[in-house]
Formats: structure tokens, sequence, C-alpha cells
């Protein structure tokens, strides 16, 4: 489809809304949440979490024994203190959980039977200035990530754009046009006040009805379903790349949905529908929880009386490895379980068929069962070794970048190749598909961390 | 109170034997799969491992090795005049092949384990495949102590120095042979050293087809090479290259399993196909292109050696440009170096030298492609 959008002083720019993604990779592990909502969750204690975001260092707001609303603030950001996280419902600081080196990890509080919540005032305020305002107050304003670097975005700044994906591709990811299909009207206020900032643009999946008619934005049509099609920064290299001292801003569903909601009716509401899934997951469906909800919440859905399980926050490619003490995090809208793979395979490597085993390469005999599930684990299935295979990379990667590149520029703390091999484009998450398929098992997602962690300190 | 302390095993970092660690994981996660989880990042891994890559790779040499064992006794024993059966031919072959794998092994291993030791890392499984090429690229009668030497020059200053397997910019094997022929040229070239004579039988000519090639299509025809016997392979040369059909059977595993880049293959047989082709109208020879496929180490050298990850471009686009200066120089080396018409030991080697420069144009162009794109918002 080709349409003509813009018109200007006798000039006619036609351009294609729809971007055809053809790499990628689908895993097929198995465990996905079944379309049906099991209740609600509802947890005594729901944590606060600075680390769930990038760049943001906690000042404490509130002491043990305080009283919250949700809504009230909890933690400031040191460098920029009109940047605060607030607590997701009403109740008593129980605790404020400190690691090594006395680092802030989260705040505990004990919830209220019945959750009040602060008034913000409903109505999509006029201007940018009232919606960044909002935003800040509410607390959701650490919830827009700026690129590059996926760090808090910078309130003072205008970004060329802010994108929003309104599907996930990652495996056993929640189907957002399941789990926002009563939020549509609350996103649709939240995407017009974004837009007052800057350009808005919506990113839908082909075939997607939920989302296509969102409006004061740019709509664009991703065809190709595998992984990372619906991955922010792949549909932003696509679209709006960017260069050396442009920022976008990106913004997802379950904050967008979050913010609708402030709009509408005055209140901070971060409840989201959660996709408990994985190959551990006992009946694998969705529950309506809150963020910061603990994982011992979710007991349905397990049992690890036998075996080891392991808790991610997220999807199995970028999730943070949670345990059953921690909880979930502030952008999670999924829970995987894992089993950890500890125990050791007689010969794995040498055995000609290893159908329990999923492989991409053919190598390994998966192809011949290319619909079964696998019930994979945490096994790396191989030792660390330095990088061999060079094409294996490219082919789960939509973006014009050079993966292995880029990845040994980062290794080598190399500014200007890393600025050559496009570190402004891509976050660790974008490079998740690379890490799993990589023969050589390394963690390539922590070196592009580090790497992004030396740009920001070299830049700033 | 009693206090519990964990002793380390005898061969953990700490244990009695802990300074054999590297060698003793080495064995361990041969036999089993190790029990590490992911730690950070993606939390489930694909079951593809180095070790399956590289063992891929033995398997697809096996029906080379086996069918060189077989030529080794089969090109003896024609030259001798005396023809036993099949499996004595393949047996004597057996026999003068073996060492060589035990040398190539026992060397090259023996450093791959010290310096994995050394450096207190686990041992790269690279030298599989190294090791397993080494003799099949050299003259069955190459003396075992120049072997050993090769060996070691190529490991230790063609990888290890660099930091082991997936850090060496030349194909360890390939330079083992060149350190042979640069060394001891006498042993490596002319028509005497590939077939083992009998000590007192009669001169025997074991000239390979490459020896003809300043000579012409005549002098090739005369000594009674045709497309097809170079094709089938029954002709004199190392172990693992004469026979183009062992070759293509191991091209199909490389290919299928996607072990080697069909793109360096395809255009490295385009390279030479395109010199030859030149060298047929300008009349530099009259041995039609298509005879430079199956002639000497080109097969083999295509199909194994030039496809190697570590040392061949890394980008798609490199790829198609490192493989075709392949193919192309090989053949040029034929056409106008009678003197030493295998070009593709040396053809290979150069172009690993400039596979980092062909890459580096290939991403700079990418880069400033990259500059250029623009926004569709």
């Amino acid at each position: 489809m080709w349409a003509i959008t813009e018109i200007s002083s006798n000039t006619i720019i036609i351009m294609s809304n729809i971007i055809d993604l053809k790499k990628g990779l689908d895993i097929p592990i198995s465990g996905e949440a079944a379309l049906e909502a099991k209740g609600t969750v509802v947890p005594d204690i729901v944590a606060v979490k600075p680390t769930d975001f990038k760049g943001f260092t906690p000042r404490l707001l509130v002491k043990e024994g305080d009283r919250v609303l949700a809504g009230s603030p909890v933690l400031a950001d040191k460098r920029n203190p009109d940047i605060i996280l607030t607590s997701p419902v009403s109740g008593t600081v129980q605790e404020v959980v400190r690691g090594d080196k006395r680092k802030l990890l989260a705040i505990l509080v004990k919830t209220d039977t019945v959750s009040e919540a602060v008034d913000f005032g409903s109505g999509i305020p006029s201007d940018a200035e009232g919606v960044k305002a909002l935003l800040l107050r509410s607390g959701l304003w650490p919830s827009i990530v700026q690129r590059p670097y996926g760090t808090i975005a910078d309130p003072a700044s205008t970004p060329k754009s802010i994108f929003i994906s309104t599907f996930s591709t990652a495996p056993l990811s929640a189907d957002t046009e399941f789990v926002f299909k009563d939020d549509i009207e609350a996103i649709q206020d939240a995407v017009t006040s974004l837009a007052k900032i800057a350009k808005v643009v919506v990113c839908v999946k082909e075939g997607g009805k939920l989302f296509a008619k969102l409006e004061n934005a740019k709509v664009f049509t991703i065809r190709g379903k595998k992984h990372p099609a619906g991955n922010v920064g792949v549909q932003i290299s696509h679209i709006d790349p960017i260069k050396k001292g442009e920022t976008v801003w990106t913004v997802s569903p379950v904050a967008l949905a979050a913010f609708g909601r402030l709009l509408r009716t005055g209140k901070l509401s971060l409840a989201r529908k959660v996709a408990v899934t994985g190959p551990a997951a006992i009946a694998p469906a969705y529950v309506e929880a809150l963020p910061g909800t603990p994982v011992k919440a979710f007991k349905a859905f397990y049992d690890n009386t036998t075996e080891e399980l392991r808790f991610v926050g997220g999807d199995v490619l970028t999730g943070e490895n949670l345990g059953e003490e921690g909880f979930l995090g502030f952008f999670d809208n999924q829970l995987t379980l894992l089993r950890e793979g500890r125990e050791r395979e007689l010969l794995g490597w040498a055995k000609p068929f290893r159908f329990n085993q999923f492989s991409t390469s053919k190598a390994y005999f998966s192809w011949l069962l290319p619909k079964k599930k696998y019930k994979m684990d945490t096994n790396t299935h191989g030792g660390v070794r330095a990088f061999v295979c060079s094409d294996v990379y490219g082919k789960v990667l939509p973006m014009d970048i050079f993966p292995v590149y880029l990845i040994k520029a980062c290794l080598a703390g190399d500014i200007d190749k890393m600025e050559q091999f496009g570190i402004y484009e891509v976050l660790p998450e974008d490079l998740a598909l690379c890490e799993f398929v990589d023969p050589s098992k390394n963690d390539i997602q922590a070196i592009i961390s580090d790497g992004i962690d030396l740009m920001i300190k070299e830049m700033a | 109170m009693e206090e519990k302390t964990v002793k380390p095993g005898l061969f953990e970092k700490g244990g009695r034997l802990g300074w054999l660690h590297s060698t003793w994981d080495a064995f361990d996660t041969f036999l089993r799969v190790p029990s590490t989880v992911t730690s950070k990042g993606a939390h489930v891994r694909d079951s593809l491992d180095i070790k399956r890559v590289m063992i891929l790779v033995v398997i697809a040499l096996v029906p080379a090795a086996l069918f060189g064992m077989w030529n080794v006794g089969y090109q003896h024993h024609l030259a001798v005049g005396d023809l036993p059966g099949f499996w004595n031919q393949f047996l004597w072959g057996l026999v003068k092949v073996l060492p060589l794998y035990i040398v190539s092994y026992l060397v090259g291993l023996g450093i791959e384990f010290t310096s994995a030791q050394i450096k207190g890392e686990e041992v790269n499984e690279g030298y599989l495949v190294t090791g397993f090429l080494i003799p099949l690229i050299v003259p069955v009668d190459v003396p075992l102590w120049m072997l050993a030497i090769a060996v070691a020059f190529a490991v230790i200053f063609g990888k290890e120095v660099f930091g082991g397997t997936g850090m060496n910019f030349l194909n360890p094997a390939l330079l083992s042979r060149a350190f042979l022929f640069f060394s001891y040229p006498s042993q490596m070239s002319g028509s005497m050293v590939w077939i083992k004579p009998r000590i007192g039988a009669d001169a025997i000519t074991g000239a390979t087809p490459l020896s003809y090639m300043g000579d012409g299509m005549q002098a090739l025809s005369d000594n009674g090479f045709t497309f097809w016997n170079m094709f089938a392979g029954t002709i004199p040369g190392s172990v693992g290259e004469t026979s183009v059909i062992a070759i293509l059977l191991g091209a199909c595993i490389l290919l299928w399993t996607g072990v080697a880049s069909w793109k360096v293959m395809v255009s490295s047989v385009a390279g030479a196909l395109l010199v030859g082709w030149i060298g047929n109208l300008c009349g530099a020879t009259d041995i039609p292109a298509y005879y430079q496929l199956v002639m000497g180490g080109f097969a083999f050298g295509t199909v194994f050696m030039a496809t190697d990850p570590v040392t061949s471009a890394q980008t798609e686009t490199g790829k198609w440009i490192y493989g075709f200066l392949v193919g192309a120089l090989c053949v040029t080396v034929r056409l106008f170096n009678p003197g030493y018409a295998e070009g593709m030991m040396l053809a290979i080697l150069l172009m690993n030298t400039f596979a980092p420069l062909i890459d580096h144009c290939v991403t700079s162009s990418a880069t400033k492609r990259r500059a250029k794109k623009v926004s569709l918002v």
C-alpha cells in the first residue's frame, strides 16, 4: 500500500507505511498463556524497584512506617528531582531493601485492603508542558525510555519522535490485542497527549485490528511476524533511524494504558494483565497484577518442590531473573517459568539426534519438526568460546548493522567503532536473538550493555 | 562446633591436580554437556555449540580422508606395477596416513592443551578440524619430524599468539603446509613426492596434473590425465585433495548444515572459471577453464579452507569478493607460474591476509549508507 502522506509546497512525498521485515526467529518454547484471565493477584506487599529504570539514582522520599497512597512519591532521582517514582498502591512503607554497598534495591509497601489513590485531576492537558508535568507528578515519567542508550527520558528535551510498538513478538509474550482490548480508549487519550510533545509513531502488526485505528499518530504496519519485528528498536531503525545527537522516546503499551487511565480517571492505576508463561508453568494463562507483585503471589502457577525453577520477569530473551523471593518489574506484563538446566547430558553435542533440543542450525534435526514446541531450560549447551561463526547473527537481526563488529567494538571499548557500527540504534534487547543463536555462548546483551554504559560515561 | 569446609575437587582450582584443570575440563565436557546455566541475558540458548560445529567439519572431511587413504595405496601399487585387492590398497594407505594423523594430533593438541592450561581457559575445539586437515594436504611421504615442526609452527604462530581459535587471521592448516613448502622445498614439490616409492623399485613418475600446467592439454592427456579421472581422484596428489567426488560429498554436508558459506564456494568457482576462460581467450593455456576446478588443490581448498569462518571475510558482501579473489588468484598463479603451479595454498593465505581489508571496505560503505538513511516520518 502506498499513500500520499504529505503535500507541501508543490512537493509530493510518497512514502510506504508498510515495513517489511524478513529476518528473525520465533523460538519454539512451550507454555503459551491461554487467552483467558484467571482473576486478580492481590498481594500483601508490593515493591517499588528503582533498578527497573536505567539512569535512575534513587533518593528516598519516605521512611519505614510512612503511609502512602497509590500515586504518592516514594523515590526521586538524585540528578533530576522532578523525576519521581510513586507507589502503585496505598499502604504503609514496610521496609527499605538495600543490597551491596547499601545500594537501594526496593521499597516494600504493605498494601491496604481498600486502595486509595492520589487525585491528579482528569482530562487531557492542553499543552506539552502540561503533559510532561502530569507524567512527572504521577510517577509515570520514568516509563518513557529515551534512545540512544535506553535511559529515562530527559524532561527538558524534545525528541524527534515518540515510538510505540503495539505488539510484541518476543517468545510467549502477552497478546496485546487481548490484554488491551478494554484499554484502547485510554490508550488513544495517551497517544493524543503525547502527540503534544512530539510526533507519535505507532507500529502495528499486519492483520492487527485493535491499534490500527489510533489517531493523532502516524501508523506503520510491520509486515513480518518473526521476532524481533515487534521490537521498537528495530522499527525505529527502519522508520526514523537515530543518528548522533538525535533522540527518540519510546513508550510501552503497558505504560501507555496506565497513562490513559490516569487521564480518564485522574488516578494512578498500574494494574495490567500479566501472562504467566513458560515450560514450567502450570496451566499458563493471564492474571491481573500490579508491578512489584511478589513472585510468590503466583504460587498457583508453579511447583518447585521437586525441581529448581527460574522465575523470569518478562520474556526468556530479555527478562530479569527475579528469583522466587523477587518482585515483578515495572514494565513486566509477563512472567516466564523455566527449569534450571543443571543436569549433564551424556555426549550431548556428539549425538546425531537430540529431538528434545531446539536449534536453528541444521547441525541438529529440529528442522524436521517445525511445529514442535520445546520444554527449554536454562542450560547454555556449551562452553564460552571466541566468535567463530560469522553469518548466524545477521540472520536473526533485521537491522542494517553488523552485529559481531558492534559486539567486538563494545568489547574493545572503542567509542569511534561503536558509533560507526550503530551503537546509537540498539539496546541490548535488540541483539537478544544473536545471543540466543550464538554457538560461542557469549553474553552478548551484557557486552552491549557495558558498551552503552561506556558511551554514557564518555559522551556525558 | 565442627566446621564443614567443602574441599575443592581433585581437578578444581585449589585441588591437588588443579593445575590440570583445563585438561580435565576438556575431557569432561567432551563426554558430558557442562552443567552451566545462563547467568546474564537470554535465559535459554540454542543447542548448537562450537564442538558440534567443529565435529561437523570433521565428518565432512571423512569421505576425502577415506578416499585419500585408498588412493595412496592404489597409486603406490599402480606405480610398482602390482595391484592387490581393494582392501589391501586401502590398508596400505591407512598405514601410511595414520602416522601423519597421530603426529598431527599429538603435537597440535599438546600445544592447544598446554596453552589453555597456561591461560587457565577452556580448550578450544578448533584443532579438531585443523588436525584432521593437515594430513590431507601434505605429501604422504613427508618425514614425520618435519610435519611435527610444521604443526607446532602453525599452531603457535598461526593461532595461539593471537589468542587461539577465533582470533587467528591465517588458516592454521594452510600455514603448516606453507611452512613445509618454504622450509623443505625438496620434500614438498617436484614429481617424486606424491607417491610412496618402494626402495629399489624402478623409477616412478608420480607427477600431479599441475606439473603439466605449462605444457598444456596435450601433455596432460599424454600422461593419462582426463577430466574424469581427475574428477574421480585416481591420480597422484596430496592425500585428501584428489577426489572431487569425495570433496563434493563433504561440501554437501557443510552447505546443508550451514557451517561453511556457500557464497565463498560459489564465488571461488566463479573466479577460477573466469580467469581460466580469460587464459583460454588470450592463449595463455589451452586447458579448458573447467579443468581448473578438478586439478590440484582447488576443490579441496575452496570447500574446506577458503570457507574457514574465522579467516575468511566476515561480512556477507565481503565473502563474495573474498571467494572470487581466491579462485581468480589460484588460477592466475597456475597460468603464469608453471614452476610452482599449485596456486591454491598461496591464494587462500593471501586472501586471509586481505579479508580484514575487504571487510573494512564493506563495513565502511555500510556506515556511509546508514548515515544517508532518511526518516519516513
